[in-house]
């Protein structure tokens, strides 16, 4: 078996007797207390996540910004100097190779930071994309590690180690400032359906922000957050995860986040085939499902309308907040009214569940 | 700790005799692997269970795993309680969290099966 990799904060999660699986060649923590407490825990307070695995890409150049709308289906021109745009980037035929997020410095100047387990072969494509413009992409995903502080108390907590004023960084804006006298970027953003940061910093500095966010954080309750409630949580949210919801076989218009494809842009690698997509309406949707009959949908379980195979299961768990067992997936577009019903397969058996509204959880916004 | 009065299988299910009639619960080792159980799924009164297979499923938020049986037999009972109450195969898998009641067709077939002593010793090995 080939080494694992470790974050900077391996150490860390070590000696707090956190679970540790092998997640995309990473060797992270699934869980610490306990998903459900967890999961609690940033909904109602607030959690320090370790994604130091993502991967972050430099992009810099004169022709920086023409280059990044080639590459991405969002607008970028669209967002200022300090702002951040969610993306998925596609192949030609529409399929996704990633989602994304895409800070703005300037138009010479882009920072993308991307999926861990895509990270090698984003970086592969960009390059491959960048033929041809006046770029220079830089795989620093080993020079960076993040931490995502995520949860209502999240300011709160931040504000107290760090002068720059928090409230004036607004939803999807980034600044760079000290944190704990570490030069830091603090960026508005996260992957919870909480408010929150998330925090990139040099490797060599994570552990001791680690420790001192959740020591300065401990009158507030956080605790550490695992990927196990990370995925409960952004699944609640909605919020797609690429391999579940995202793949080289969906696109962002079957995946409900055809938002993000601005059809109003000049050209984008994928565009023909989505605007293609869009005329002619998509064959599939991604819908909210809630099981009806016990059971938990779980990720690939077969859907079915009448004894006929119409879908299949995207992500499904209980879900904590609501105290219920819900599924995303991936079904017939005519079938995909809310309110009617279908049946997932769970071990060969037949089990009902009712088409909802998504998300599922919404928080209240306050900023 | 693992009761002393039960017997273990492998697959960190335990094993409680009393007369032909055989209760058979998940271990504290296998809850802890799993994690906070939300889902559990049991085979019905007059339901065929054979030993080695399995015949019910417990889910954690991640995992799904399987119950495998010791014995063979037919179920008497299974724990009603559980299925709106999952949570309880955490709290107390030795007790209120046991799964089902089977009429043990052969008793002679928990001969094999561990005493506290040697699943510990399992369990060590293992980590």
């Amino acid at each position: 078996m080939a080494q694992l990799k470790r974050t900077p904060l391996y150490e860390e999660h070590h000696a707090a007797k956190a679970k540790l699986i092998d997640f995309g060649g990473w060797e992270m923590p699934v869980q610490y207390a306990g998903v459900i407490e967890e999961h609690n825990t940033v909904r109602t307070k607030a959690g320090l996540f370790d994604v130091s695995h993502m991967g972050e890409v430099d992009v810099k150049g004169q022709e920086a910004l023409p280059f990044v709308q080639h590459l991405i289906t969002n607008d970028v021109t669209k967002i200022q100097d300090g702002q951040i745009l969610y993306s998925p980037m596609c192949y030609p035929d529409g399929g996704i190779v990633d989602d994304l997020l895409v800070y703005r410095y300037g138009t010479d100047h882009f920072y993308i930071v991307v999926n861990a387990s895509n990270t090698d072969k984003d970086y592969a494509w960009m390059a491959e994309q960048a033929h041809g413009y006046d770029v220079q992409l830089d795989n620093i995903s080993e020079q960076v590690a993040q931490l995502a502080l995520q949860g209502p108390f999240a300011e709160k907590i931040l504000q107290k180690l760090t002068s720059t004023d928090l409230s004036g960084i607004k939803y999807y804006w980034f600044k760079h400032g000290e944190v704990n006298g570490i030069p830091s970027l603090i960026s508005r953003t996260g992957y919870t359906g909480e408010d929150g940061f998330e925090i990139y910093l040099p490797p060599d500095k994570a552990p001791e922000l680690w420790r001192k966010i959740l020591e300065t954080g401990a009158p507030e309750g956080i605790e550490p957050i695992g990927l196990g409630a990370r995925d409960t949580l952004r699944f609640e949210a909605k919020l797609p995860l690429y391999g579940n919801e995202l793949g080289p076989d969906i696109s962002p218009l079957e995946a409900g986040i055809g938002f993000f494809v601005k059809l109003t842009k000049d050209e984008f690698i994928g565009k023909d085939a989505l605007k293609a997509q869009k005329e002619k309406g998509v064959s599939r949707k991604l819908v909210g499902l809630e099981m009806i009959e016990r059971g938990i949908a779980r990720s690939h379980y077969p859907i079915q309308k009448d004894g006929e195979e119409v879908g299949i299961i995207t992500s499904g768990s209980f879900s904590p907040t609501l105290n219920k067992n819900i599924a995303l997936g991936l079904i017939r577009a005519d079938l995909a009214e809310i309110g009617s019903t279908l049946d997932v397969i769970i071990r060969g058996k037949a089990v009902k569940a009712q088409i909802i509204p998504t998300p599922f959880y919404k928080r209240e916004r306050t900023n | 700790m693992n009761p002393t009065n039960l017997k273990y299988t492998k697959t960190h299910e335990w094993v409680k005799v009393d007369g032909n009639i055989v209760t058979l619960g998940i271990t504290n080792h296998a809850q802890e692997s799993l994690g906070d159980v939300v889902f559990v799924e049991l085979p019905e009164e007059g339901t065929t269970v054979t030993a080695g297979e399995p015949y019910g499923t417990v889910e954690s938020v991640k995992a799904v795993s399987d119950i495998i049986s010791a014995v063979n037999g037919k179920v008497v009972e299974f724990n009603e309680a559980i299925l709106d109450a999952p949570d309880v195969l955490n709290s107390d898998p030795y007790g209120e969290g046991w799964l089902i009641k089977v009429e043990a067709d052969d008793l002679s077939e928990l001969d094999n099966l561990l005493s506290a002593a040697e699943y510990e010793g399992l369990l060590e090995e293992e980590h």
